[in-house]
């Protein structure tokens, strides 16, 4: 299978850290460094994504989940470590080496990002549209009849009506911003597409409408996915492998059924059983 | 060939009342191409978990699982890379386990034709091969392009099975794939079954209906016994 994205030690710390917590063999008090207090959001993360593959990201609340998607989004700095993007330069150049401008340009053309918050996605004034037009302008697109026939369609592809491409997401329910986040994001394409809990707080009929698109487009686009949540069910849903997180690290990575019907780390085992 | 060799699996609970529970003690067997060994014993003696082990749902203990691939190479599926794992599970291992994990608002014609799709198959083809299927097992074609979640269990069961086996898979693990069904479904589950048998797959079977089992497979193994018998 070809590889999308390597991810290669990523530590992001908040806090200067000091001469006992720059040792990652050092326990922490959870994350959090007990001498310097620095938060070892995410520490030493290795892992690889795979062509049209989706990737379960799994953790309890503050275990580092949103902190590594913003990151391979570049919305965090990392502390040190790599990322690999097969699409970008071959996959020979570390993408957090390069300039802010080649960052942009990778961000733009090579990911997509769909925030828990669809504040953080959407402009909630501008209309469907035009937050959609926003994305495709950024890559560099300028014809505007080419550029309404893809928001038509990327509007179709996530079942919103046409009619109101010139309404605003405010008008809509959190089920729909979602939806138009997601269009959003795939607007232009790209190989690796990033959800960060798209569906927590939805209700559980509006849940599964988003999460049966998801994999819709998954599937008629051949796209690549991490998908974080801290409900195992969309994970079961949605992904083919899952990797396990606690408090900044990895603790277990398998296949998605492996990790639900036999749980191997003392964490995943309550996380699992709670959900029974 | 399926080849395993003095395979164990333990669970060790970290949580709750932290025991460790002995699910397969040395469990040792063989298939070959064009065989179905069913795997017989009582309830909670660790027959699915058998199958499980060899899809990677269950991470082994110790003892081994040889598994020759289509290319003639040997793998062993209880110490495997996840991605290589991944690729025998898309292209060689059919799994039909005891229960249908339903997928909500997809059309079963379109679930069935996934997997082949996944592995290059064109979509004219593919939905030739689903239709001919279902037809088979007898889903009335009113059926086909509706949501599985309306199905009833029998109906269900059937489409879980031609789901794990639409593929032609070499290498095929069945968990009860005739039970709670009628006998005409029964009758043409099982002709499925030989038609695989027929084409070099090879089968790990675990069935509760002893009759039916007779029909199909050649060999039993006895989980608790450990014995190995040829079925008359
Ligand atoms: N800007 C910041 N400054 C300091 N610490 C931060 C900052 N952002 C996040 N953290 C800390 O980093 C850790 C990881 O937070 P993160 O938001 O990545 O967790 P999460 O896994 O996404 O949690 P949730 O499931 O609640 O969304 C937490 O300990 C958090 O308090
Ligand atoms: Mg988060
Ligand atoms: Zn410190």
């Amino acid at each position: 299978m070809q590889q999308v994205m390597n991810v290669n030690e990523l530590t992001v710390r908040y806090g200067d850290g000091c001469v006992y917590c720059i040792d990652s063999d050092k326990s922490l008090d959870k994350n959090r460094c007990p001498k310097c207090k620095t938060v070892w959001a995410v520490r030493n993360v290795s892992f690889s994504l795979y062509h049209s593959e989706v990737l379960g990201v799994v953790g309890e609340s503050g275990s580092g989940k949103s902190t590594l998607m913003k990151t391979l989004y570049f919305d965090r700095e990392a502390t040190s470590g790599q990322t690999f993007l097969n699409a970008y330069e071959d996959g020979k150049t570390n993408i957090f080496s390069v300039s802010s401008q080649q960052q942009r340009a990778i961000r733009n053309n090579l990911l997509g990002m769909v925030y828990q918050n669809p504040l953080l996605g959407l402009l909630m004034d501008f209309s469907n549209g035009g937050n959609i037009a926003q994305k495709l302008i950024a890559a560099g697109h300028r014809n505007v009849s080419a550029m309404q026939s893809r928001t038509f369609e990327l509007l179709e592809h996530m079942e919103i009506s046409v009619n109101r491409v010139k309404e605003p997401p405010k008008n809509f329910s959190g089920g729909m911003q979602q939806r138009v986040q997601i269009s959003k994001a795939i607007a232009n394409n790209p190989p690796v597409l990033l959800l960060d809990e798209v569906t927590t707080g939805l209700d559980l009929s509006v849940q599964a409408k988003v999460l049966d698109l998801i994999r819709m487009v998954q599937k008629k686009f051949n796209i690549s996915i991490i998908v974080v949540s801290h409900d195992l069910a969309v994970i079961r849903m949605l992904s083919d492998r899952t990797i396990v997180m606690l408090d900044g690290q990895i603790v277990e990575h398998g296949f998605t059924d492996q990790i639900l019907e036999d749980p191997q780390h003392p964490f995943t085992q309550t996380l699992v059983h709670s959900l029974i | 060939m399926l080849n395993i060799n003095n395979l164990s699996k333990t669970f060790t609970m970290h949580v709750g009342n932290r025991e460790t529970i002995n699910c397969l003690d040395s469990v040792s067997l063989s298939v070959e191409p064009g065989q179905m060994l069913a795997v017989i014993g009582p309830s909670g003696k660790g027959k699915s978990s058998l199958l499980k082990c060899v899809y990677g749902t269950y991470l082994t203990t110790s003892g081994n699982i040889y598994y020759t691939d289509k290319n003639n190479v040997t793998h062993d599926l209880a110490n495997m890379n996840l991605q290589d794992m991944r690729l025998l599970r898309v292209n060689e291992i059919g799994y039909v386990s005891q229960f249908f994990h339903v997928i909500p608002r997809i059309a079963a014609i379109e679930i069935l034709c996934e997997p082949l799709i996944n592995r290059g198959i064109g979509r004219a083809e593919a939905v030739k091969r689903a239709e001919s299927l279902l037809e088979m097992v007898g889903i009335p074609e009113s059926l086909w392009n509706m949501y599985p979640s309306t199905f009833s269990g029998g109906e269900k069961q059937r489409l879980n099975i031609i789901y794990g086996i639409i593929t032609k898979p070499r290498l095929v693990l069945l968990d009860e794939p005739t039970a709670s069904l009628d006998p005409n479904s029964k009758t043409r589950v099982l002709e499925l079954i030989k038609e695989l048998k027929s084409q070099g797959s090879i089968i790990l079977g675990v069935f509760h209906d002893y009759n039916a089992m007779k029909v199909v497979a050649d060999k039993s193994y006895n989980i608790v016994t450990k014995q190995m018998e040829l079925v008359s």
